[in-house]
């Protein structure tokens, strides 16, 4: 099954909100806080692991995502995070909450981290690929029917979808390895264009769809049987 | 559901974890406040839409914008963290851009700061791919039916910006005059700039 974070085309989530031009970064002290501690958590325990904190993300259940909004969704996924690596007890964040709110609970003790073994290559995100890209502009590409049990950036809802390259973008860490640190594997990502009737059937409002997708996850129209 | 759902209140466990971590050594408050402080003063929509100013006002400028938008955006001073590789798409009298991360809520940081709630809330999220017309129909912006719609799924790490049509009766107008009227929603591609 897919992650709940992988929304594109799911229904029952209502009507889109309508803009607020003033709205504040932070709605609430407590989401700057979140977001501060999150990203220090990041560069802290997994070496800006970026790919790593949004597979934490992915594997939060579903109140865990939805219930405290964005920031909430942080604040649960770096705790994922710290427990993972043994910075922090499974269940010490709830005891050291409740002890502030004033109850007398047992906090477990810190364990001894765990922390992976991991250093990036190189600052951020984008890679030298060795080699020329496999695809160009104006090719015509399927999306694999890729379904891991494991971190992957191909969306379900562009999963065994017939589209064009749009463009060709610089080398990408591979989040499928990354994110579970097991090595960089850069990769050519491609934009990839999609008519709107190739993912929602013949009667979708006309439009096109484009997706940013890593070279493992496209085969050449030419070789696909579908 | 329950277990998570009787969780302490987000506010305490933010402040629980911090303790806990600065008791471990592995945060520093005031590092922490520099962060908050960056996104709620000096990061935000306003860095983009000098952008776009620019770039209505200096035709080369423009050019090199469109053409390589990384290295253009870095000659006003704007980079950094979820802005390694920014394109720009702009908007014409044919084509509207609309842009989204449905896997998570990517965002162009460097140029328009965090990201907005509605940019963060699922049924964006989820709708803005299926039924962009719609979407932006209830968003507030009224798109001529002759228009062609492209969206744009943000879902590696490419971070789009969108240079939104330059509004009638802004002739003669300076950059920073302009930039005034540039907002937010107009660079993500869920509203235009409207005319003074």
């Amino acid at each position: 099954m897919d992650p709940l974070a992988d929304m594109g085309g799911s229904p029952g989530w209502g009507p889109a909100k309508v803009p607020d031009p003033d709205e504040a970064p932070f709605a609430e002290p407590w989401e700057g806080r979140s977001f501060a501690l999150t990203l220090l958590t990041m560069n802290r325990v997994s070496g800006r692991n970026l790919d790593a904190f949004r597979y934490a993300l992915e594997r939060l259940d579903p109140v865990s995502y939805l219930a405290d909004g964005y920031y909430g969704r942080w604040l649960n996924a770096a705790e994922l995070m710290l427990t993972d690596s043994a910075v922090l007890a499974p269940g010490a964040v709830d005891a050291r909450a409740r002890r502030l709110a004033g109850e007398e609970v047992e906090e477990p003790a810190f364990p001894e981290p765990a922390r992976p073994d991991y250093a990036p290559t190189g600052p951020g995100s984008l890679r030298e690929v060795e080699g020329p890209p496999a695809f160009a502009v104006g090719g015509a590409v399927v999306t694999a029917d890729l379904r891991p049990r494991g971190p992957s950036k191909l969306p379900g809802y562009l999963r065994r979808r017939r589209g064009t390259i749009t463009a060709v973008r610089p080398g990408h860490l591979l989040p499928d390895t990354h994110a579970v640190f097991e090595g960089e594997n850069p990769q050519y990502v491609y934009t990839v264009g999609f008519p709107s009737t190739e993912l929602w059937g013949p009667d979708a409002e006309p439009f096109t769809l484009h997706a940013d997708l890593f070279e493992s996850y496209l085969i050449p129209e030419s070789e696909a049987d579908r | 559901m329950s277990a998570a759902a009787e969780r302490p209140s987000p506010a305490l466990r933010t402040e629980a974890m911090e303790a806990l971590l600065v008791e471990r050594g592995l945060v520093d408050p005031a590092v922490m406040d520099r962060f908050i402080t960056t996104y709620e003063r000096d990061v935000g929509p306003l860095n983009g839409a000098k952008v776009v100013a620019r770039a209505w006002t200096d035709p080369e400028y423009r050019e090199r914008l469109l053409a390589d938008g990384t290295p253009a955006i870095a000659e006003l001073g704007f980079g950094g963290p979820q802005g390694e590789h920014i394109v720009v798409l702009e908007q014409t009298d044919d084509v509207h851009h609309v842009v989204v991360c449905t896997l998570c809520s990517c965002y162009p940081w460097p140029v328009l700061g965090l990201p907005p709630s509605w940019y963060k809330d699922p049924a964006y999220r989820a709708r803005v791919v299926r039924e962009p017309r719609t979407v932006l129909y209830e968003m507030g912006l009224d798109l001529p039916a002759g228009k062609r719609i492209e969206v744009w799924d943000s879902s590696a790490e490419v971070r789009y910006l969108v240079l939104p049509q330059r509004p009638a009766g802004t002739d003669g107008w300076d950059a920073d005059a302009l930039a005034g009227l540039v907002t937010r929603d107009a660079m993500v591609g869920v509203a235009t700039v409207a005319a003074p």
